[in-house]
């Protein structure tokens, strides 16, 4: 069951993948994205990470792209003036994809032979279990973190706020 | 403790299909059903009756973004309630304190956008 629902999700997600590189329509690209997104949190559900899953669907399919459609209606993409690149930067990108590429796959080559834990919990992706460690363990950096959201709200007002007098 | 696996999720799995196959189950069922009539006057785009001018692609206001991103903030702020709400009774007061300072220290934050008037429109 869970390895069709494995191939059913790799499936969707390669396919929507290759479709943002090859829509014409920056727009459609962004759709495609948030539907590899969805995927990529189906894939996280079935690893037991519950809670990985509900912050990929909540942060990034439904506020980061949210941002990445602002931005790409920022840029005045119109059909007319539409940027083409010179031969030369489609040349780099080649080469920059191709050994991102050759990367990925010499470190993924001997991931089939490193043994698995038998010790390892698998319910440690649990909402309620990660809750724990977090409210317990990790206290003190989970209230630096709300320094932090302060602080890039006092970014945010400063940087995208004329300042009235 | 529970255990859960990745099978119980096939109730929202079948959700999923559910909605997606309604959604596209109408658009197909209304495309062939029903009467098709085209002329040059009804597949015109207008807006409110009145004609469009120019195209959609206009560049709008930076005031959007910024909503925007403090939209991303608190997304992400809510984000951390989600584990807190689970443990909430195993957590007791102790969990009860520490996510008490943690809103109020949003909320100053949220009070210095409204001083800033980072929600007006000017």
């Amino acid at each position: 069951m869970s390895v069709i629902a494995f191939y059913i999700l790799t499936v969707l997600c390669i396919f929507s993948a290759l479709m943002v590189v090859f829509s014409k329509k920056p727009v459609h690209s962004v759709l495609y994205t948030i539907f590899c997104f969805f995927n990529i949190a189906g894939h996280f559900l079935l690893l037991n990470a519950q809670f990985l899953a509900i912050v990929h669907i909540i942060v990034y399919a439904g506020a980061i792209m949210v941002l990445f459609l602002f931005t790409i209606m920022f840029l005045n993409l119109n059909a007319e003036v539409e940027p083409h690149k010179s031969n030369l930067l489609k040349v780099a990108a080649v080469v920059c994809g191709g050994l991102l590429l050759l990367i990925l796959v010499s470190c993924l080559k001997g991931a089939e032979n490193i043994p698995v834990n038998p010790m390892l919990d698998t319910q440690m992706g649990m909402v309620k279990n990660l809750g724990m460690v977090l409210y317990n363990e990790y206290m003190l950096p989970f209230e630096m973190l709300s320094i932090l959201f302060l602080s890039a709200m006092v970014g945010a007002v400063l940087l995208g706020k004329k300042e009235t007098k | 403790m529970l255990l859960s696996m990745p099978v119980d999720y096939l109730p929202i799995a079948m959700m999923f299909v559910v909605a997606i196959g309604f959604v596209l189950g109408t658009m197909v069922a209304t495309h062939y059903l029903g009467p098709k009539r085209k002329s040059v006057k009804k597949l015109d785009t207008f807006e409110c009756g009145i004609e469009v001018q120019g195209n959609a692609r206009i560049p709008f206001s930076i005031k959007y973004f910024l909503v925007a991103i403090l939209f991303v903030l608190f997304d992400v702020e809510v984000i951390f309630m989600y584990p807190w709400a689970v443990n909430f009774k195993s957590l007791g007061m102790y969990g009860f304190v520490e996510m008490l300072i943690f809103m109020s220290i949003l909320l100053i934050g949220y009070f210095y956008i409204r001083k800033k008037g980072g929600f007006k429109w000017e």
